[in-house]
């Protein structure tokens, strides 16, 4: 009778959206007894994960049998991999692997695209690895795929059209590729939520650094954040220039706390080319939004070198 | 013959009307194979092959093009099918050939092509129109049940289908399609192929061939009563079963005759010389007045073209005009597309099928209005309200029936400037507002558009001349309104860009983790 009356509650908790935060956050305590930020070297991309995912104690800590999970990569430019302007796709493919081992009842995977989604999708080389891994790629061109929520502890962006898939998910993971960005200086975990949305031309109009970090405050967070910083792109970003913007450093960060996960990307990269973390509007304001924090030396920080 | 005719008309309007229609590259490009055996195309881009086969086709077998190629042809046909669903003894009567409107229609447009007036044969050639049919009113019925179909779809959690945006192509390319559609639609539903045996230029033209087509039909015989069934059901008006006479310039070959003889009296057979009255020996005297007449008409209505319909001179200076902080601005050129060279180039050979507007894979082709002039009227040109010109595409030059847009390959079109992009600091969010933007750089594929240091941690646009390729991923992205803070000025004459070369710098080597 209990379970029977535990699993109600669960249920109802996934339905309604105020509560869902609540399911979330506690989802996020329970994590946080263990390392709050994992860092990996030097192996291949579906390596790095899996040994990354292990220490946050394996998918299932985040992905529940039956879950409608959607993860939500860099897909915005029709570029190959290698030039690294979108999310790196074995790395896509490999957690796309674990969500349905861990018992997700669906994977689905989208972008809102800045070139032509369909060859965005094609050319990334995301869409084949999604449909060989067993997920689904989902359109995001188009308007009515869109619902708008309201952002209350918002500075500038008080409402938003945000993709449905990521509003109908039980969770979703946010998967970035770390990049320079001409306008907002790094493309990174919370710059990657740009992609969620419908109208990004409202964030360069209203200060960009606060939209990027307003736009974080949203009540469905990711479960996760998953940096690929296997190739980064440390200059002309986002798109790139040549094959000359890219280094292969064999980088990964997990980390269920947005601001952290972006500010030891920076720092990672600060290495490849300067770049101080003040200057990086957004993470300053997501920590004073309450969203993370950019103190690294407060969290258990795991490094793995493979 | 007449079964066999329908199939294959109704297979390549098929053909050629859903290749018009998908968006989602269903078919395969060589599709516009079928575009490019059309008259009038193949004669603009000089397609030899083309227009000698078909012409070799006419003379054998007469207007077989006319009968099943042409769309704008079968799409008369089932414009009068369905009249016959309504009357089932529509009658067409005979009237005799419209000799002098016919040659003056041809006329008239060999004058306004040598003269630059390409707008009449935008307006006419059959393959065009009916072109324009497709993009402009098929094409948002195929989307608008492409669209019930995704949210069904998507509703039950597939995705093979997705929603596309439906918009209007410009006001003046709809009119002038939806007119297209009711005249010549009206024209066929009430008389058959009226418009292909007074009004169109390749009717007439390949009319004259068809008199000396080696097969054809022929009436009469031991088996003909004169009863008149071939006559009234002769959807060209060309048979007089009176006389027994058949005007083999309006023949379009549809063989409907044949069927509906009940004597079997009608033939399609071998028969290369038609029988002509004799013609008095002074009438094949040249008529030397006639012809400086003629000659003379041609320079005046060259001039007259000329002076009545000059190209317009598109150069407007760039207006700078303050209104509340945003700066006012007015493109000094439309943009044509890539292949094109050059505006007045594209200007003589382009007719308006918008192929390429609906090939598009970006939505950035749009027909034009006024922007080349009257002249130029309906032609595509390079639009940044919906999108921008992908870095990687050649669709549009690798499709062009007339050769208006030449084709290009990859690395040609890298390096290809068709506009060039203006900054207007003013207007600049970095500017104005103080704050961080960058969206035009971030669109920029050439990082012709750079972020450079500006005030504190701020960075501003910052153009490269040489590299911009007039792609319009700026424009298209800029926030800033109503006048944007960067917009893409078209090349008149298409330049070549500098492409940014790989240097193969020594790469970082990363060996820890930084924090």
């Amino acid at each position: 009778m209990k379970a029977v009356a535990l699993t109600g509650v669960a249920s109802t908790f996934k339905w309604v959206d105020g509560l869902e935060v609540l399911a979330q956050t506690s989802k996020a305590t329970a994590i946080n007894r263990g390392f709050d930020l994992v860092a990996v070297m030097g192996g291949e991309p579906e390596v790095m994960f899996r040994k990354a995912i292990a220490e946050l104690g394996g998918m299932g800590k985040f992905v529940k049998p039956g879950y409608k999970v959607t993860i939500k990569p860099n897909i915005g430019w029709d570029r190959v991999p290698e030039l690294a302007a979108n999310t790196n796709p074995a790395l896509v493919s490999e957690i796309i692997k674990q969500c349905l081992h861990a018992g997700a009842k669906e994977v689905n995977v989208f972008d809102h695209t800045c070139d032509d989604w369909r060859k965005c999708y094609k050319n990334s080389g995301i869409e084949e690895a999604v449909e060989a891994a067993g997920g689904k790629m989902l359109p995001g061109h188009d308007e009515s795929y869109y619902r708008e929520i309201s952002l209350p502890k918002a500075v500038n962006l008080k409402t938003t059209k945000v993709h449905q898939a990521i509003l109908d998910a039980d969770v979703w993971i946010n998967v970035p590729i770390l990049k320079n960005h001409g306008g907002a200086k790094m493309s990174i975990s919370m710059k990657n939520l740009m992609g969620i949305v419908w109208d990004r031309r409202f964030f360069h109009n209203h200060d960009l650094q606060q939209c990027i970090a307003d736009c974080t405050t949203l009540d469905k967070r990711p479960v996760l954040n998953v940096v690929d910083a296997y190739r980064l792109m440390k200059s002309n970003g986002p798109q790139g220039k040549t094959a000359d913007d890219v280094v292969t450093t064999k980088g990964l960060f997990l980390s269920t706390d947005i601001v952290a996960a972006d500010t030891a990307a920076t720092k990672f990269f600060n290495q490849v080319s300067a770049i101080s973390l003040d200057t990086v509007g957004y993470i300053g304001k997501g920590e004073a939004l309450g969203l993370g924090t950019t103190h690294l030396e407060k969290l258990n920080v795991k490094r793995i070198k493979v | 013959m007449k079964k066999l005719r329908i199939v294959v008309s109704l297979a390549l309007i098929s053909c050629i009307t859903f290749y018009f229609l998908d968006f989602a590259e269903i078919v395969p490009q060589q599709f516009h194979l079928l575009e490019k055996i059309q008259f009038v195309p193949a004669l603009l881009a000089l397609n030899v092959v083309v227009l000698i086969s078909l012409m070799v086709v006419t003379l054998l077998f007469g207007r077989i093009y006319c009968s099943s190629f042409c769309p704008m042809g079968v799409f008369q046909d089932l414009a009068d099918w369905l009249a016959k669903r309504f009357n089932r003894k529509k009658k067409y009567p005979h009237f005799h050939e419209q000799k002098i409107l016919r040659w003056s229609v041809v006329f008239v447009l060999l004058l306004a092509f040598l003269s630059g007036f390409q707008v009449l044969i935008t307006l006419l050639d059959p393959y065009s129109a009916y072109g324009r049919i497709c993009s402009a009113i098929f094409k948002p019925v195929y989307l608008g049940i492409n669209n019930l179909l995704a949210l069904l779809g998507n509703h039950y959690h597939n995705y093979r289908f997705y929603i596309m945006d439906i918009f209007i192509n410009g006001m003046a390319s709809l009119v002038i399609a939806i007119l297209t559609f009711l005249v010549i639609g009206y024209m066929s539903f009430t008389y058959g192929r009226l418009y292909c045996n007074t009004i169109c230029p390749v009717g007439t033209v390949l009319g004259f061939l068809a008199r000396f087509s080696l097969f054809k039909i022929t009436i009469g015989g031991t088996g003909c009563n004169s009863c008149g069934l071939c006559e009234m059901r002769c959807k060209a008006s060309c048979i007089d079963a009176k006389t027994k006479e058949i005007d083999y310039s309006r023949c379009v070959s549809c063989f409907n005759c044949i069927e509906v003889c009940n004597r079997g009296a009608l033939k399609y057979q071998f028969h290369p010389f038609e029988k002509k009255p004799v013609i008095p020996l002074q009438k094949l005297e040249p008529d030397v007045s006639k012809r400086k007449f003629l000659l003379a008409s041609v320079l005046v209505g060259m001039g007259f073209f000329k002076k009545a319909f000059a190209i317009k001179d598109t150069t407007v200076k760039i207006k700078e005009i303050f209104t509340s902080h945003n700066v006012a601005f007015k493109k000094e050129h439309p943009i044509t597309p890539p292949g094109s060279r050059d505006v007045r180039r594209f200007n003589n050979a382009c007719t308006a099928c918008h192929l390429c507007v609906e090939k598009c894979p970006s939505q950035v082709l749009q027909p034009s209005f006024l922007e080349y002039g009257l002249v130029g009227m309906l032609q595509p040109m390079m639009s940044y309200k919906h999108g921008f010109c992908n870095y990687h595409c050649t669709v549009c030059t690798d499709i062009c029936p007339t050769k208006a847009l030449l084709p290009i390959n990859q690395t040609e079109k890298k390096a290809l400037q068709i506009g060039l992009v203006h900054f207007i600091k003013e207007n600049c969010v970095v500017v104005t507002d103080g704050t961080n933007c960058g969206a035009c750089s971030e669109h920029c594929p050439t990082q012709a558009v750079s972020m450079q240091p500006y005030k504190g941690d701020l960075r501003i646009p910052t153009i490269n001349n040489d590299l911009c390729i007039g792609c319009g991923g700026c424009e298209y992205i800029c926030p800033v309104r109503p006048f944007r803070a960067i917009f893409v000025n078209g090349n008149p004459v298409h330049k070549k860009a500098r492409v940014a070369e790989e240097k193969h710098e020594p790469k970082v080597k990363v060996d820890d983790f930084g924090f």
